[in-house]
């Protein structure tokens, strides 16, 4: 019966925790970012408690404090008032843990999604460019602008076809 | 204090200095996107300064609950003395060629020091290592292309990376001269002098720079506590809002 409840409450939190959206890009949820690492509950005398442990995306991304106090008020606006939020470091984050669904969502506001993680995110200078699709137009005949762009997560391209500047999610 | 505290307060000072002294770039870069660039870097910094603090605030808190440390207090409410960094964060940017040749130092030195930290017997240490890893080596990269850029560039470029030479150079021995407490924490700085050296090697080649004479004698003394006087100014800017109005927040 607890093991029930308490899955079905879990399942409730998970729902929840996909309408908490990323201040800097609003169309993920931090279910599709992947940085909700475990998801607790505990029920004690019909007391419900929640521990979710959230895990930073770049190291000084100052969305995180703003997600941790959205998915605070989005359990306690469903009634969920005995919440601890933990934060982790290990294992680091990985753009490999943004969900097949959330690239896609990614790439229909404009942003073009990371690549699989691979060999490119060496230090090596002046390295060949990873081909990087253009989210507007789809062509991969694109260059790198600068390898820092509008926030910390994103680098700067232009599309050589449909001559669009866009961000690209670069890998980490 | 214990050897533990002091080594995550050099690696977080280390981290907030050299961060600080970036942002001053905010809104002077030569172009938008490196403007950009050097503010991202920044970020990253005070990111890696923050995990750092919050760990040594922590460590302090363990040992002496009076404390109250927080990762604030050990950033705003420590003088010149109490801070660990080394002396290369603290000098002045001066020009482009400047700015670019410290962080070009600075962040090859992180990339292989945190490579080996990625391994350390502590666990914090090591995941704020292994996290910070995956940005300084955009950071290198960045640097690094800025170097060969400005090195094999124009004449007057060129003229710039020299003059940024003589006046860094002195600063870069103590990176790798290990102190009292970090000759505790069992980090292989043989190797990560070698590496260090390996890496600025080949990127001065590849920028047609010359490679200063190695001497013994370096300019050091910021991971004891014994700074520059651009330090004292750095952080009169920097702790003023707290010195002011304590405990304020905003």
């Amino acid at each position: 019966m607890v093991t029930q409840a308490v899955a079905n409450i879990k399942d409730k939190i998970i729902a929840i925790l996909s309408t908490v959206t990323d201040p800097e890009i609003p169309v993920l949820s931090v279910m599709d970012l992947g940085v909700i690492r475990d998801v607790q509950v505990g029920i004690n005398n019909d007391a419900v408690s929640i521990h979710i442990t959230i895990t930073p995306t770049y190291t000084g991304c100052p969305a995180l404090d703003v997600m941790k106090m959205s998915i605070r008020m989005a359990l306690l606006q469903e009634g969920y008032n005995n919440i601890v939020l933990t934060e982790t470091l290990s294992p680091a984050w990985t753009t490999d843990w943004i969900s097949e669904a959330g690239k896609e969502k990614l790439k229909a506001y404009g942003i073009a999604p990371p690549n699989i993680k691979q060999l490119v995110c060496t230090p090596d200078a002046f390295q060949a460019e990873e081909a990087v699709q253009c989210p507007h137009c789809n062509s991969y005949h694109t260059r790198l602008i600068s390898q820092f762009g509008s926030t910390a997560c994103k680098a700067l391209y232009q599309c050589e076809d449909c001559k669009e500047p866009f961000d690209y999610f670069k890998c980490h | 204090m214990n050897q533990l505290i002091q080594y995550t307060l050099h690696l977080a000072d280390n981290a907030l200095i050299m961060g600080h002294r970036n942002s001053e770039w905010c809104g002077h870069g030569p172009a938008l996107e490196q403007d950009i660039a050097l503010s991202n870097i920044s970020l990253d910094l005070l990111g890696q300064a923050r995990n750092f603090y919050q760990y040594a605030a922590s460590l302090i808190n363990q040992s002496s609950p009076s404390q109250e440390a927080t990762e604030d207090t050990l950033a705003y409410l420590r003088d010149a003395h109490e801070f660990y960094n080394c002396l290369l964060t603290e000098l002045p940017n001066g020009d482009w060629a400047q700015t670019i040749l410290k962080q070009f130092f600075f962040s090859t030195y992180q990339y292989h020091l945190y490579q080996q930290l990625q391994q350390h017997s502590d666990e914090q240490l090591k995941a704020i290592a292994a996290k910070a890893l995956k940005e300084v080596t955009y950071h290198v990269r960045w640097s690094s292309e800025w170097v060969i850029r400005l090195g094999d560039g124009t004449e007057e470029s060129k003229r710039r990376m020299l003059q940024a030479i003589d006046q860094v150079w002195m600063f870069t021995g103590e990176l790798t001269d290990a102190s009292d407490y970090e000759k505790k924490m069992r980090i292989d700085f043989d190797l990560l002098q070698q590496q260090w050296n390996t890496t600025v090697t080949k990127i001065f080649e590849e920028a047609s720079l010359p490679l200063p004479v190695k001497s013994n004698w370096h300019q050091a003394g910021g991971k004891k506590g014994i700074h520059t006087e651009h330090l004292g100014f750095i952080l009169a800017e920097m702790q003023f809002l707290q010195r002011a109005y304590p405990n304020s927040q905003w």
